[in-house]
């Protein structure tokens, strides 16, 4: 079992989220950050969609009552393992009795806590992803999780280099999005330009500061997807992000790729975005 | 089956938005409710979304970055795919039998919070509310926005109003509100702005069920007038897990 001493900010459980009920309503949820929570799966040869905890702006305590093998990956925000700095992207062995703990922040907005063999909290509508109304909303102190026994680890310790790049560049591909032809050349360029993460930023979405000239009506009710980038009215932009709702009556002007999804999701408040679109 | 001119368009890298003329319309909504459903039936596909005048169809993903030609390709295959089966379709005949739901609401002054307002602004009884409300047969174009939330169409021009300028903190699950030209059930508890005339005791999304939301886009829905007594009765057998939304064939 995992612990949990202190929650931190927000934590949560994530796998690759819930998929086959949009059309209920059903938002997908999944790990904000999925390049980096499959890595830490696929380092300690779990499956990639298996869950792993994830914590947002660090800050979290955790303690093991069984042996396990660890892999933090995503932010780097100074693990430890008791009073042991732990490397992100290596696996570890830790023991029964062992804690867990983030201190200072040194790069990017999420770590994820990957477990041998996956968090195994409840599978609701087949998925352990954490949504408000459909599981928890997020984890509490005095919270336990079950985890599988440990199994031996093949043959030495995998790691891999931090991919630096993921919490450095802040460049964002995207595609046009279903309304992106009804713009103008000239509104067209305005998306050229760098955008700012503004304080409203979370699981949902993700607003941004700097408006573009904006004269499209709004669209009648329509399915949005996580990485749709909406224009509201004023001229502002959201980027809708993993725990999306599943329909929006705002233009989607432009859609980032799966993976420009996880690099945004590295990102704070204040720091500076420039859309690529291919 | 009347047919229309889709437009296809790449949702991102791993989904298709298909979409009908950009109008409300019934036989708009159970054309892309038969289409989808031979979609899901015929191709392997992670997930659909059926909105008024779109579906939305999310494929395993194409492609990793972006290798843009390969996808481009792959896209360009998928949506040759579809056009042959819409017209497919065409040959198939269509199994226009729906359910109609009876959802009992009851519309006592204590649930139905914004009623006198609204009689007042109507120029309307509270009782011709009601009615106007119960009297009609609304049709669920999609659900969206919330887990289990209906869009209906259908509701009596007298009672399109505009949503309340300062939208309430919190509205309790199963209340029953009307915005603009819509009506609703509010299927968890939230903030809301709509005009709250009731509340019913069904629940429309429950995750402890293989089969959550009951309703389905293609379904149709009335609201049965009940009394306090007869709703606290309901509630209480909701409760305990023994209520099942009943329903009529069209």
């Amino acid at each position: 079992m995992i612990k949990v001493l202190n929650a931190g900010i927000y934590c949560s459980v994530q796998d690759l989220g819930r998929l086959g009920m949009a059309k209920i309503g059903v938002p997908r949820a999944g790990a904000m950050d999925q390049f980096s929570a499959k890595m830490g799966n696929i380092l300690l040869k779990n499956g990639q969609k298996d869950a792993v905890i994830e914590i947002t702006f660090g800050q979290g305590r955790f303690e093991f009552t069984s042996d396990t093998f660890i892999c933090i990956t995503g932010g780097d925000f100074s693990p430890k393992v008791n009073t042991f700095p732990v490397k992100l992207n290596k696996v570890y062995p830790v023991k029964k009795d062992d804690f867990l703990s983030f201190g200072r922040r040194k790069y990017g907005a999420r770590s994820y806590l990957c477990v041998q063999g996956g968090i195994q909290s409840e599978v609701i509508l087949k998925s352990r992803s954490f949504y408000g109304g459909i599981t928890k909303q997020r984890l509490l102190k005095g919270d336990e999780l079950s985890i599988p026994k440990a199994k031996l680890y093949p043959e030495g310790f995998s790691k891999v280099k931090v991919f630096y790049e993921h919490y450095e560049n802040n460049q964002l591909d995207c595609y046009p999005g279903a309304e992106y032809n009804l713009l103008t050349n000239k509104q067209k360029q305005g998306f050229q330009k760098l955008f700012t993460i503004s304080g409203d930023n979370n699981r949902m979405g993700y607003r941004l500061e700097e408006a573009v000239q904006n004269d499209l009506p709004s669209i009648l009710t329509s399915s949005v997807l996580p990485g749709t980038i909406q224009l509201t009215p004023s001229g502002k932009l959201i980027v809708l992000m993993r725990d999306a709702q599943v329909t929006g009556g705002y233009p989607r002007v432009l859609q980032l790729t799966d993976y420009a999804i996880s690099r945004l999701s590295q990102k704070l408040t204040g720091e500076q975005i420039r859309f690529v679109l291919h | 089956m009347k047919k229309y001119k889709l437009t296809y368009k790449p949702f991102g890298e791993s989904a298709i938005l298909i979409e009908w003329p950009s109008e409300i319309d019934i036989a708009i909504m159970e054309d892309i409710v038969s289409f989808e459903k031979l979609i899901a039936k015929e191709q392997k596909v992670l997930d659909t979304i059926i909105a008024y005048n779109s579906l939305t169809i999310v494929y395993k993903k194409w492609d990793n970055y972006s290798r843009y030609y390969k996808y481009k390709n792959l896209y360009d295959r998928t949506v040759e795919k579809l056009k042959e089966l819409y017209l497919k379709e065409r040959e198939v005949k269509s199994n226009n039998s729906h359910k109609i739901w009876e959802i009992p609401v009851c519309y006592d002054l204590c649930f139905g919070l914004d009623l006198e307002e609204l009689a007042i602004q109507k120029k309307l009884s509270v009782e011709e509310i009601i009615q106007l409300h119960s009297e009609a047969t609304y049709s669920i174009y999609f659900i969206g926005f919330q887990p289990g939330f209906l869009y209906l169409g259908g509701l009596h021009e007298k009672l399109h109003t505009p949503r309340r300028s300062t939208p309430r903190l919190r509205v309790e699950k199963g209340t029953l509100g009307i915005g603009g030209v819509q009506t609703g059930v509010y299927p968890q508890n939230s903030a809301g702005g709509w005009n709250l005339i009731g509340k019913s005791p069904v629940q429309f999304f429950e995750v402890s069920k293989s089969n959550p939301c009951f309703a389905k886009a293609g379904d149709q829905i009335r609201f049965v007038p009940i009394d306090l007594e007869s709703y606290n009765k309901i509630d209480e057998e909701v409760k305990k897990g023994n209520y099942k939304p009943k329903f009529s064939k069209s």
